[in-house]
C-alpha cells in the first residue's frame, strides 16, 4: 500500500469525528470494562481486542486535529502520527476481532458508543485499502452482480419455481401497490429457501399481498461491513427505488441482523432523505399479525429450545420482546440463556466477520462463548432469527462436534400454521 | 517564603488562577466536542431522544449485572473512590466554609470524624485502582503517562488534607499549604487528561443515550 492511500484513510477517519465521538474520547478513563463484554477479548485473553483500543488510531487523529492540548502536542513534535504500520496492525482488530455486536457500548460506564466508533474507523481502513479480502470481494460482487454471495436473479426465480411446484404458493414478482415488499439475504436464496416458503405460507393464511422486487431483492449491505459509505448508499438506494416504484408500504428486512440495521438506522442517513415507506424486521411483521389475529398456529414444540438473539437485532434494533412472544405460541419449553435479549453474547460471525475467511480461527475462539452458554443449558433445538448467524453457528457447532439443529423463527412458525384448507375440509 | 506566605499566596491569588484555568480549559474542552456538531438521525424513530438521553445518563451509573460479576472489585472500588471523594470535598466543614465565600451557598457538613474514615477510604481506594491498573492485563495495557498523571493530582489533595487535619507529617501550616497547592495542580491539570470526564461523562451517556431514545432501543 502505497502513503497517499493512508492519507486517505485518515481523512475518511477526520470526516467521521463528530461531537458524539469527541465526547467519547474525552469521556474515556481507560477502566477497561469494556473488554469484558467482548467475546473476542474474553476468548483470547489478549488485551490487544479490549473494545476501545480498536479506535486507537481515531483517538490519535482526534486529539492532534480536534484538541489544543493535542495540537500543541503535534507542534511539538510529541504526538505519534498515524501511520501505514498502525493501519496493518489495526486491520484485524477492526475487521477480525469485531462482529459489531455492541456490548461493549452498552457496559462502558461513561456511555461511550465504542461498537458505533469501531462502524465508523472501518470508513478509514476501508478508504485506505486495509480491509480483510472476504468483505472486499463480497462488497465488489454486491455492487458488481446485486449480491455478495453473486446471486443473480434468476436464482431467485429458480426458487420461487420450486415453491409453486412443491407447495402451490406463489412469490409475487414486481407486484405494484402490494402492501409488503420482502427482501433476502444472499443466505436465504443459497442456504435456507424454507424461509420464502414459510413468507409465502404466512402472508397467504393473513391475506395480506406482497412482492418480492426484481431488481432489489437483496437485503445483505455489505457497504456497511466493510465501511464504506458510499456503496452502502448505492445497496440501500436500489431497494428505496424498488419499493417507492412498487409503491409499497412497508419494506420487510429478511431474518438478517446487520441488513436491518442497515436499511432501518443507516439507510436514511445514507441516502440523505427520510424515507417514504416503513421498515420493518419479519419478526416485528410477525408480531403484528399476532396482536391482530393473523397468526393462528396450531401444536406446540415440546423439545427443549432456546433462542439465539441477533446483536444487530436486540441491541441495535430492539426487537426484544417480538420473538419472545412468537416463540411462546409455538413451544412449550422455551428457556433463555443466562446473558439473553439486549446483553446476548454474539455467535462470533457479525459484522461481517463471517464473510472474512481470513477471520476464521479466531471466530471459533470466539464462538465458545456461545458454547459455554448452550453447555450450561443443554436444549435440543436452537432457534435464531438471522441467516448469518445460523450459518455461523452451524459451523461452530460442527467443529466443536456439538449435535444441535438451528432453526429460524420464521421457519418454525410457518411450521405450524394452521392448515385452513384443512380446517374447511 | 515563609509557610504563613505561601499559604496566604495558595489561599489568595494561586486559588483563583487555578480556578480561572480549570474552568476556562473545562469551556474550552466542551467547546471543542460541542462545536463538531453532529447529524440529524433521518431515520424515523420510535421513541424521544431527549428522553433517551436523560435516562442514560442516571442509569449508566449501574453497572449490568453481568459485567459486575465479572469485574466485581474494580467496580466496587470505583464506587467508593467516587463517593469518597465527593463526599470530602462537599461536606467537610471548611470546604464548605470556601464555596460559600466563592459561591454563595451553603449546606450541612458531616462529622469530622467521618470525613476523616472517608478521607482513608478514598486514599486506600486510590492506592488499589493503582495496584489494578498495573496488574489487571487489560488496564496495564490501556495505561498512559496521562493516567498515571490523572492519578497521582487527585492523590495528592486527599492525601495531604488528612495529614494536615491529623497533623502528621509536617507542621500544620505547611501541610495545609501544600494541600491548597495540589488542589490547584489539580485544577489546572484536569481539563488536559481524562479528568475532563467528570464532565464529558454526561455528554457521551447524552448522545448515546440519546439515539438509543429516538431508536427505541436499549442504553
Amino acid at each position: 500500500m502505497s502513503a497517499p492511500s493512508v492519507e486517505k484513510g485518515i481523512q475518511f477517519i477526520r470526516e467521521q469525528i463528530d461531537a458524539p465521538v469527541a465526547s467519547f474520547f474525552s469521556a474515556c478513563v481507560h477502566c477497561g470494562l469494556c473488554a469484558e463484554a467482548c467475546l473476542f477479548y474474553g476468548q483470547t485473553g489478549d488485551p490487544r481486542y479490549t473494545p476501545i483500543n480498536k479506535v486507537e488510531p481515531m483517538r490519535r487523529i482526534w486529539e492532534q486535529e480536534y484538541t489544543l492540548w493535542g495540537r500543541i502536542k503535534s507542534t511539538l513534535g510529541l504526538a505519534r502520527k498515524v501511520t501505514e504500520k498502525d493501519f496493518e496492525e489495526w486491520e484485524p482488530l477492526v475487521y477480525d476481532a469485531c462482529s459489531l455486536c455492541g456490548r461493549c457500548s452498552l457496559v462502558c460506564p461513561v456511555g461511550n458508543d465504542i461498537s458505533g466508533m469501531i462502524r465508523k474507523i472501518r470508513e478509514g481502513f476501508s478508504a485506505a485499502g486495509y480491509a480483510p479480502e472476504g468483505l472486499i470481494g463480497a462488497t465488489t460482487r454486491a455492487v458488481q452482480i446485486g449480491s455478495p454471495m453473486g446471486v443473480k436473479l434468476p436464482a431467485v426465480q429458480a426458487q420461487i419455481g420450486h415453491l409453486k411446484h412443491d407447495t402451490g404458493l406463489d412469490a409475487p414478482l414486481d407486484q405494484k401497490g402490494a402492501e409488503y415488499m420482502v427482501l433476502l439475504s444472499s443466505m436465504e436464496i443459497m442456504n435456507f429457501p424454507e424461509y420464502l416458503e414459510a413468507v409465502a405460507k404466512i402472508m397467504k393464511q393473513a391475506g395480506k399481498s406482497w412482492t418480492i422486487a426484481s431488481k432489489a431483492f437483496e437485503a445483505t449491505n455489505s457497504g456497511i461491513q466493510i465501511g464504506t459509505s458510499d456503496i452502502a448508499a448505492e445497496l440501500v438506494q436500489r431497494v428505496v427505488d424498488a419499493a417507492e416504484e412498487l409503491g409499497v408500504q412497508t419494506v420487510i428486512s429478511p431474518e438478517c441482523g446487520h441488513a436491518y440495521t442497515a436499511i432501518r438506522w443507516e439507510g436514511p442517513n445514507l441516502i440523505g432523505r427520510p424515507f417514504t415507506f416503513k421498515v420493518k424486521h419479519i419478526l416485528e411483521v410477525l408480531d403484528e399479525f399476532r396482536e391482530q389475529g393473523l397468526l393462528k398456529t396450531d401444536g406446540m414444540e415440546e423439545a427443549k429450545l432456546t433462542f439465539h438473539d441477533p446483536c444487530q437485532l436486540v441491541r441495535k434494533g430492539g426487537v426484544i420482546k417480538q420473538p419472545r412472544k412468537l416463540l411462546n405460541m409455538v413451544a412449550s419449553n422455551f428457556v433463555e440463556m443466562t446473558d439473553h435479549a439486549s446483553m446476548n453474547w454474539c455467535c462470533s460471525g457479525g459484522g461481517g466477520v463471517s464473510a472474512n475467511e481470513r477471520a476464521d480461527e479466531i471466530k471459533f475462539k470466539a464462538f465458545r462463548q456461545k458454547k459455554s452458554q448452550l453447555d450450561e443449558l443443554q436444549v435440543d433445538t436452537l432457534v435464531t432469527a438471522c441467516a448469518n448467524c445460523r450459518i455461523t453457528l452451524e459451523e461452530g457447532l460442527e467443529e466443536y462436534e456439538m449435535d444441535l439443529p438451528v432453526v429460524g423463527l420464521t421457519e418454525m412458525l410457518a411450521d405450524h400454521l394452521v392448515d385452513e384448507n384443512e380446517e374447511q375440509g | 517564603m515563609s509557610a504563613e506566605a505561601l499559604l496566604a499566596w495558595a489561599r489568595g491569588p494561586g486559588f483563583d488562577w487555578a480556578l480561572g484555568i480549570f474552568v476556562l480549559g473545562m469551556l474550552l474542552r466542551l467547546f471543542e466536542v460541542l462545536s463538531l456538531g453532529r447529524k440529524p438521525d433521518l431515520a424515523e424513530g420510535r421513541g424521544s431522544g431527549v428522553q433517551g438521553g436523560l435516562r442514560t445518563i442516571v442509569t449508566r451509573t449501574l453497572p449490568r449485572p453481568s459485567v459486575f460479576a465479572r469485574e466485581p472489585v474494580r467496580i466496587i472500588n470505583g464506587y467508593v473512590f467516587h463517593i469518597g471523594f465527593f463526599l470530602v470535598l462537599f461536606f467537610y466543614g471548611p470546604h464548605i466554609e470556601l464555596f460559600q465565600t466563592k459561591l454563595g451557598l451553603s449546606w450541612p457538613a458531616l462529622s469530622t470524624g467521618i470525613i476523616d474514615a472517608l478521607a482513608v477510604l478514598t486514599v486506600l481506594s486510590l492506592l488499589l485502582a493503582l495496584a489494578l491498573r498495573l496488574t489487571n492485563p487489560v488496564v496495564k495495557f490501556l495505561s498512559t503517562s496521562g493516567d498515571y498523571v490523572a492519578w497521582l493530582v487527585t492523590l495528592l489533595p486527599v492525601l495531604t488534607g488528612y495529614l494536615a487535619y491529623n497533623h502528621m507529617l509536617l507542621p500544620y501550616t505547611q501541610m495545609l499549604a501544600l494541600h491548597l497547592l495540589s488542589v490547584e495542580l489539580l485544577l489546572v491539570v484536569a481539563p488536559f487528561t481524562k479528568l475532563t470526564h467528570m464532565f464529558s461523562f454526561a455528554l457521551a451517556r447524552w448522545y448515546q443515550g440519546y439515539q438509543a431514545g429516538h431508536r427505541g432501543i436499549e442504553s
